[in-house]
């Protein structure tokens, strides 16, 4: 991974991706996003912005173009390399927070350690989960069940969860879209805290208008719209 | 462990299908080796006992109805034979017969009506008090000592033979001379007292008022030279007491006295033969040997076991085919849990290792508590089959 500040996390050329059987067609002609910068990614329902998400993890594979993370081209990785490098380089954060009833918070936070074998679950590693959950507020609820807990706690968690691993890039699917205004706010400026804290890159797929000022850039999907189809 | 850690985690959560799973793996385990554990000591105890019994001789009819009445105090009472028998078997000079009477019951258990020879025949022993020595005394087998509280000293009544006769036989109230020790045979569950307690029980046998004697004389309703005879007031004993023992006596010809049957005690394997050979084809007894009447009911209960077993097989497959479409429908439902785990990063062998560890953790309980169920069978399997089979 690139460690100069401003040397590119993401860079992406000429992205061509459709679905087996969609008429859909995402294509992206060129995007790049710096390291360490807070980049907001907007457009219209449908338009792609999960699909780029997931092409940048390594979720899907593009069709045309490549997709580099740092200095990986993820893109021409295999499929148990991308999976390996997802866990230990790109953190995600989702929408309807996607934590795991049947386990803690704290159990859920340290999940990405007990499912990989790329991880290392060790005593410092709960430590800093610990940690982690103190600096978002919720250190208190650690054995609750994560059920158990308001909307904008779970999406605390599942940030914890996010930034566990200490990743490179922080991929953020509508990560407030569920949230009150009030916790909106709450859960952006402790995000942004932590990706601060960890140096890391945060690419945040958002509908929500009102937060674009407090990202560094905002690219908008109609830009690529003669593209996609 | 983290892979067993996150199933264990993920299966106590789901409580209730997990604890449906387990019921069911249990069962289908646990019964077909339970049913098995318990035929083997079935077996084991039937062949014992029927090994341990040379001969049986019985009035011509069933001959496993011989065998379970004489053998195992079984309810079905099989048709009589008479004092003649024994008589027949001594004068053979071939073999020593031990008469059986199995007829009544004592508060569940059966009375059998025998003689003293019968205890050591079955190497029975006392655990309390002494063997009967008097008519209407009892000796009771372990469990039924336990099954009722009584001891040494305590009385037991015999039940009515039918509720509704009140011309019928009346019940004797028995005295208990001793309790015996455990043997883990139907001897435990059985009531013995002499055979001539037991024609006194059927009323062949009665003890009443001296009619000579008496002051009351509503209860005479002929007396002629030599001969009284009594009407319905006379009063009958229905417990044989010091005071009254020697009122008692039996009407009737002696060898008209009926049996159930007479254990058979060749000198040897050549006299039994040759006693065998005497009643071929006699047309009013029969004579057999257990051993090859209980090989005729085992191989039925083998039968009988295999049709089961197919049944288990068949209930077996059908849960098999139950829990994989749980196990499937469980993944439609975890979709959303999958999805995101593989989001992630999660590799697809630990997908397939978390639900192999949640099938394992099931598995494992219902290994464990399968086992222990069994265990609790096997150490009391010879109760069990006291109480549930060979009642």
């Amino acid at each position: 991974m690139g460690t100069a500040t401003r040397e590119k996390m993401i860079s992406i050329q000429t992205l061509g991706f459709s679905y087996p059987g969609a008429g859909f067609r995402l294509q992206v002609p060129a995007l790049s996003v710096a390291s360490g910068e807070k980049l907001a990614v907007i457009g219209p329902s449908g338009s792609g912005k999960t699909t780029l998400l997931n092409l940048i993890a390594g979720i899907s594979v593009p069709d045309a173009g490549q997709v580099q993370v740092g200095e990986t081209t993820v893109s021409q990785l295999g499929d148990a390399a991308r999976r390996s490098f997802r866990i230990t380089n790109i953190g995600f954060v989702f929408q309807n927070f996607q934590l795991l009833d049947y386990l803690s918070v704290l159990d859920n936070v340290l999940h990405p350690y007990r499912i990989s074998s790329a991880l290392t679950l060790n005593r410092p590693v709960r430590q800093r989960a610990l940690e982690l959950l103190d600096q978002m507020g919720i250190a208190g609820l650690q054995s609750h069940p994560a059920h158990a807990l308001s909307q904008g706690e779970q999406q605390r968690a599942a940030i914890c969860r996010a930034l566990l691993p200490q990743p490179a890039l922080i991929l953020a699917d509508e990560a407030t879209g569920n949230l009150d205004p009030d916790n909106k706010q709450l859960i952006l400026d402790m995000l942004f805290a932590r990706v601060d804290d960890n140096g890391a890159t945060l690419l945040a797929v958002t509908h929500d208008h009102e937060l674009l000022p407090r990202f560094d850039r905002v690219q908008d999907f109609a830009d690529f719209r003669g593209a996609s189809s | 462990m983290d892979s067993l850690y996150v199933a264990w985690r993920y299966v106590t959560w789901n409580r209730g299908k997990t604890l449906v799973l387990i019921a069911s793996i249990t069962l289908v385990a646990f019964l077909p080796l339970a049913l098995q554990t318990l035929l083997n000591e079935s077996e084991r105890q039937l062949r014992t006992r029927a090994l341990d019994t040379p001969l049986l001789l019985g009035a011509a009819g069933s001959a496993l109805d011989l065998v379970m009445s004489s053998l195992y105090f079984d309810d079905e009472v099989p048709a009589r034979i008479d004092m003649r028998a024994p008589a027949v078997i001594d004068e053979s000079g071939l073999a020593y017969p031990l008469p059986l009477y199995v007829r009544f019951m004592a508060r569940g258990a059966p009375i059998v009506g025998t003689t003293l020879d019968y205890f050591d025949f079955r190497g029975l022993q006392l655990a309390q008090g002494r063997l009967f020595g008097l008519l209407g005394e009892a000796v009771i087998g372990a469990e039924v000592s336990m099954r009722l509280g009584i001891g040494v000293g305590d009385s037991l009544v015999s039940s009515p033979d039918n509720l509704f006769d009140i011309a019928g036989v009346y019940p004797l109230k028995m005295t208990v001379a001793g309790v015996l020790a455990d043997s883990h045979s139907p001897d435990d569950r059985a009531v013995f007292v002499d055979v001539k307690t037991a024609w006194v029980i059927e009323g062949l046998g009665h003890g009443h008022q001296d009619l000579a004697r008496t002051a009351d004389s509503s209860v005479i309703l002929r007396q002629d030279a030599g001969t009284v005879t009594a009407n319905a007031r006379l009063v009958q004993y229905t417990e044989i007491t010091p005071e009254n023992i020697d009122s008692f006596h039996f009407h009737g010809s002696a060898a008209d006295y009926p049996l159930t049957a007479l254990l058979v005690v060749p000198d040897d394997d050549k006299a039994a033969a040759r006693l065998r050979g005497r009643f071929i084809d006699d047309s009013r007894y029969q004579l057999v040997r257990p051993n090859t009447v209980i090989d005729g009911l085992m191989e039925s209960i083998f039968r009988i076991k295999q049709v089961i077993d197919a049944v288990i097989v068949i209930v077996a497959i059908a849960t098999l085919l139950t829990i994989v479409l749980v196990f499937a429908l469980s993944l439609r439902i975890r979709r959303e849990e999958l999805e995101t785990i593989f989001r992630i990063g999660c590799s697809r062998m630990t997908t397939v290792r978390l639900l192999a560890a949640e099938i394992l953790i099931i598995v494992t309980v219902s290994a464990v508590l399968c086992a222990g169920l069994l265990w609790l069978i096997h150490i009391n399997s010879a109760a069990l089959v006291q109480g549930l089979i060979l009642r």
